[in-house]
């Protein structure tokens, strides 16, 4: 029998607000000391009273403005009981039968595809305190608390079980990452843990509507952690279905590691949360007008960019598309282009897409930055651009300049220049190493003159390699005719 | 209402508190003394009145997004039973 795959996501968020979620410690703890970012509120001292962050509710309403979502007027916080050490309180604000949006979606696309994803709710609640587990001396396992992380604005977007596959499931919280990168709600950083991500998976035999048991997934730290958890734990499902063994609900961890999904020792008790109205925080009321002026205060979305970089610049699609695909890269596209003020733009705006898809892309990949890290600024990429056009650099010189340039910083034609490399325009010097090339090469000429072709190329690329790439290779290729035809 | 002893051991495990079996007792009566007030609450007619879960009809009391200072960390773990370096320090538990 075949089986359908079915999975629901469930992402938590950290936003980018100045204070917690209901104090004002700042909310950037990434490089603060343990337990400095920490007051009788997020301590959950007794007598405390928590202050609702405008701020997070807004950029909460913001996100669901861009995914559709329906926000209801009225909203409030609820108190939800665990007993767990990360909790100072004993148990964590949060929103249960209220939240900010719902009834949202999202379109994604996997293999040309597009398909529609639809959002349950986002809500908003507070981070927990950091644990950090060690084992003593006498092997007897403790933990660490540090605080500093509890009561940063944590936003919950939950999907309905819409997502087919895991591949789907990937673009879907690529795309999400993107919306609210766009909206400068959040990092999105995976790695650094300011975006989790948990999931349902389920199968189910094809046509029917009964899914089986709900497995739910944790512990992906990545976008590629997800898409390999999601595809073991599927055709996990598909083994134990076709064995007719039995499936279970059940948490089950991803490890990393090893490549599987491993059941997570659950507690003894079913949950019981016994959520109920934070009684320290009033009700809110989302006005329409204060909804509307969020909603007119979003920024271009993804799709709006790149419909933008296509039809301003005349940029092919699979470039404005990858371009708009992140914030950071479509904000330095958008520099390098005010930083251009000549006649046809969208000839140089294919050159500059060429430049950031191909050798930046490539050392920012390399060395594991991000794009606000780059040493290179808009206005040097856009100059070294001009250098190539005006023929003052050959591409093998103009990617040694970029390398030196992503190095150290510095302005392209100063690198140029130090490094010897501006192209060489004294044509009797080009001459001189032709011949020199086809003094060398004895065999190689005769080649060519029996009609061999690549003997040419080879010959072309011996007079670069003598030259150090500073040679016109179009000239270069012309000399070469030349001198063999009439020698 | 009357609460049962084994509800009463349920919500002491849920809050992770060791009750003695007098303790139990106690706290059987008098929670279930609470309950049976409410009962009493229950029977106002409450038809034409909006639900509410505050006694004070605020709303949409917020805070603009400004940091301030937090407390020196000795000050934050000047209370802690445990602690270990910078940090609270608690026996583990069973992870989730």
């Amino acid at each position: 029998m075949e089986h359908e795959t079915i999975i629901g996501l469930e992402v938590h968020t950290q936003l980018l607000t100045r204070s917690k979620m209901f104090c004002r410690c700042s909310a950037d703890y990434a490089s603060a000391p343990p337990n400095s970012h920490v007051c009788p509120v997020c301590l959950g001292m007794p007598g405390v009273l928590p202050t609702i962050n405008r701020k997070a509710i807004e950029y909460a309403v913001m996100t669901a403005l861009a995914l559709q979502c329906r926000i209801p007027e009225f909203t409030k916080f609820d108190r939800k009981n665990y007993p767990y050490p990360d909790l100072m309180k004993g148990y964590q604000i949060s929103q249960y039968d209220a939240p900010i949006g719902v009834q949202g979606w999202m379109l994604t696309e996997t293999a040309g595809e597009q398909r529609r994803v639809n959002i349950k709710r986002v809500h908003l609640e507070e981070d927990v305190a950091k644990l950090i587990h060690r084992t003593d001396s006498v092997g007897e396992s403790y933990s660490l608390i540090d605080v500093n992380r509890a009561g940063v604005p944590l936003m919950e977007i939950v999907t309905e079980p819409d997502l087919r596959s895991p591949e789907e499931a990937r673009q879907f919280l690529m795309k999400l990452r993107t919306i609210l990168q766009y909206l400068g709600v959040s990092t999105g950083n995976m790695e650094e843990g300011s975006f989790r991500c948990d999931a349902n998976v389920s199968i189910r035999p094809e046509g029917s509507a009964d899914t089986l048991a709900k497995v739910e997934v944790k512990n992906m730290n990545s976008f590629k952690a997800v898409y390999r958890a999601l595809e073991f734990e599927a055709s996990r499902q598909r083994k134990v279905a076709a064995e007719r063994g039995r499936l279970y609900q059940e948490t089950r961890g991803w490890a990393d590691d090893k490549g599987v999904t491993q059941p997570q020792r659950s507690k003894e008790y079913a949950q019981d949360y016994r959520y109920f109205p934070e009684p320290d925080l009033p009700p809110l009321t989302l006005s329409p007008a204060w909804v509307d002026e969020l909603r007119a205060s979003l920024p271009g979305l993804p799709e709006a960019r790149r419909d933008q970089f296509a039809s301003r610049y005349a940029l092919p699609e699979y470039d404005a598309r990858l371009l708009a695909g992140s914030k950071a890269l479509a904000d330095y596209f958008g520099e390098c282009m005010k930083a251009y003020h000549g006649p046809a733009p969208e000839k140089r705006a294919k050159t500059v897409s060429n430049w950031l898809l191909g050798e930046f892309a490539r050392w920012i990949n390399a060395e594991g930055m991000e794009i606000h890290q780059s040493r290179v600024t808009p206005p040097q990429l856009v100059e070294l651009v001009e250098m190539c056009e005006q023929n003052a650099l050959t591409g093998p010189a103009a990617k040694a300049v970029f390398e030196e340039m992503f190095r150290t910083g510095h302005p392209p034609r100063e690198i140029a220049a130090r490094l010897g490399l501006t192209q060489i325009s004294d044509l009797s010097a080009v001459e001189a190493a032709v011949k020199a090339a086809i003094a060398a090469n004895a065999q190689a000429v005769v080649d060519f003159r029996a009609g061999k072709q690549q003997s040419l190329t080879f010959l072309v690329g011996q007079v670069m390699k003598a030259t150090r790439g500073r040679a016109n290779p179009g000239v270069v290729t012309e000399i070469l005719r030349r001198e063999l035809e009439t020698g | 209402m009357k609460l049962s002893r084994e509800e009463v051991k349920h919500l002491a495990l849920l809050v992770r508190l060791g009750l003695s079996e007098d303790e139990i007792e106690r706290l059987r009566e008098q929670l279930s003394n609470i309950l049976e007030n409410f009962e009493i609450l229950q029977q106002v007619d409450t038809t034409d009145v909006p639900p509410t879960a505050h006694c004070i009809a605020l709303e949409n009391v917020l805070r603009d997004d400004q940091s301030g200072p937090s407390l020196a960390p000795e000050e934050v773990l000047s209370n802690a039973p445990n602690r270990e370096e910078q940090y609270f320090r608690v026996r583990a538990v069973l992870e989730q």
